[in-house]
């Protein structure tokens, strides 16, 4: 069994081998994972939000949901979620747009698709590899109006979501350090991830 | 691991100014969004017509477009839609961000008025006319797994193909916006198709905000109930004219105010 102890604001990645289980622990609670999953030997197959959603015919993510790649195959089955919904269309924050969301002062302040793009470069991978991730403990409603907002975090200190691998994957996290919403209750924290058999 | 956590008085003032721009963000759209463009479409003023493209039921098209020109899509009859990627011509790694699109401008209903970004935070594509607000910036469109029928054409390869010519490939496809494809979601967040938002005539005009790689897809919807062939939708690329400084896309709300002086920095 591999515990890897994951800073707050930081990202990390690691390979979840067929069959095994990946355990995605919100230790603090109220804390946004950013998280896209590519195929461990072909990486230009990777996470589809799109195609996830269609295929759960749910805007959300909780257990029983397929993860399908880019190519329409899937990568991991949710098989446990204590917090009960994840969101899957509202994206990474990034420097560039949190200028949109929050004003042009907010430009200089650390962000995940700088923790993706440093990530990746690790792999061999650039800015292009960046697609829609998970947001795993982000809780952003649509109504059926089509409002969208990013409403404070429902996981609890501990909370977890498993997955049970269907291919090898590269999993690569962003523990995503926002503070002008509250996707992290305004106070990133540590998380966890297992890694078992 | 151990957390220090910021002070009280941090959390509380990011806080209070989350909750101006939301409560700004979801109170702007009924009001200050125009109506829906009128249908049948009128005929585009043939001074500005550049390039007339008829797009066949199941096929694609790689198109470029220049800053300023308008790209004009208008159905031959129901039963299909058209999936748009576009790229920034002079970085093909700046691309549409559909999250970034929906998440700042606090919907994902895109419709005259609205703007799509870029995920460098700057806008690339203004909708200045649409028929129909029934757009898809989720679900995407259908896939090789998608039809019984092998030989049915799908969005996915069409998208591959159309990059391809247009010099990338399938690591460079963004997720991908349907338009004329009325996917809503129920309370739970189910998908449903809503039909009825459709006219069989529809159409829209989106205006290029920086020098853009267009791929572009005729294909039905998974969601889609309509059986038989899609019908063919014609594509119209028209000449730049000038903007007015009151342009409803580049003032309509904060969000797209500050999308465009990202594009104006360069």
């Amino acid at each position: 069994m591999q515990i890897h102890e994951i800073p707050a604001e930081k990202p990390w990645s690691g390979v979840v081998r067929k069959g095994q289980t990946i355990r995605i622990e919100d230790s603090f609670g109220q804390q946004a994972i950013d998280t896209i999953f590519y195929n461990a030997d072909d990486f230009g197959e990777r996470y589809s939000n799109q195609d996830t959603m269609r295929t759960n015919g749910i805007a959300y993510i909780s257990t029983g949901a397929k993860i399908v790649s880019s190519e329409g195959r899937v990568m991991l089955t949710v098989t446990a979620d204590t917090s009960g919904r994840h969101d899957t269309s509202a994206g990474c924050c990034s420097c560039e747009s949190n200028t949109v969301r929050f004003g042009h002062e907010t430009r200089y302040l650390h962000a995940c698709r700088e923790n993706f793009l440093l990530e990746l470069a690790r792999h061999g991978m650039s800015k292009r590899d960046i697609v829609p991730n998970i947001n795993f403990f982000m809780n952003v409603p649509i109504s059926p109006n089509g409002a969208m907002t990013i409403d404070d975090g429902i996981s609890a200190p501990g909370d977890h979501v498993e997955l049970k691998a269907e291919m090898d994957v590269l999993c690569v996290i962003s523990n995503c350090p926002q503070i002008n919403n509250p996707c992290n209750g305004f106070d990133p924290t540590p998380i966890r991830v297992i890694i078992r058999d | 691991m151990l957390h220090t956590p910021r002070s009280p008085d941090q959390i509380a003032a990011d806080r209070a100014r989350y909750e101006e721009h939301q409560r700004r963000g979801l109170n702007f759209a009924p009001k200050a969004l125009p109506d829906p463009s009128p249908v049948p479409a009128p005929d585009p003023d043939p001074e500005r017509v550049l390039q007339t493209e008829v797009i066949p039921g199941g096929w694609y098209w790689p198109t470029r477009l220049a800053a300023g020109e308008v790209l004009r899509l208008a159905l031959g009859g129901s039963g299909t839609s058209v999936g748009l990627a576009a790229w920034a011509a002079r970085d093909p790694s700046e691309r549409m961000n559909l999250p970034d699109t929906v998440k700042v401008q606090w919907t994902t209903e895109l419709r005259r008025g609205r703007v799509i970004f870029s995920d460098m935070g700057r806008v690339m594509l203004s909708i200045t006319e649409d028929s129909s607000g029934a757009h898809d910036a989720l679900t995407g469109g259908s896939s090789p797994a998608t039809f019984a029928d092998p030989r049915a054409r799908n969005q996915r390869d069409n998208m591959v193909l159309a990059a391809g010519k247009l010099g990338l490939d399938r690591r460079d496809l963004p997720a991908v916006l349907t338009l004329f494809a009325p996917v809503r979601v129920d309370a739970a967040g189910r998908f449903g198709w809503r039909g009825a938002l459709l006219s069989g005539q529809d159409w829209v005009e989106l205006r290029a905000e920086m020098d853009l790689l267009i791929a572009l897809s005729n294909t039905r919807h998974p969601l889609d109930p309509a059986t038989g062939p899609e019908p063919a939708v014609t594509a119209t690329r028209l000449a730049a004219r000038p903007v007015p400084a009151d342009d409803l896309c580049r003032t309509a709300t904060a969000e797209a105010i500050r999308g465009f002086e990202n594009n104006a920095r360069g």
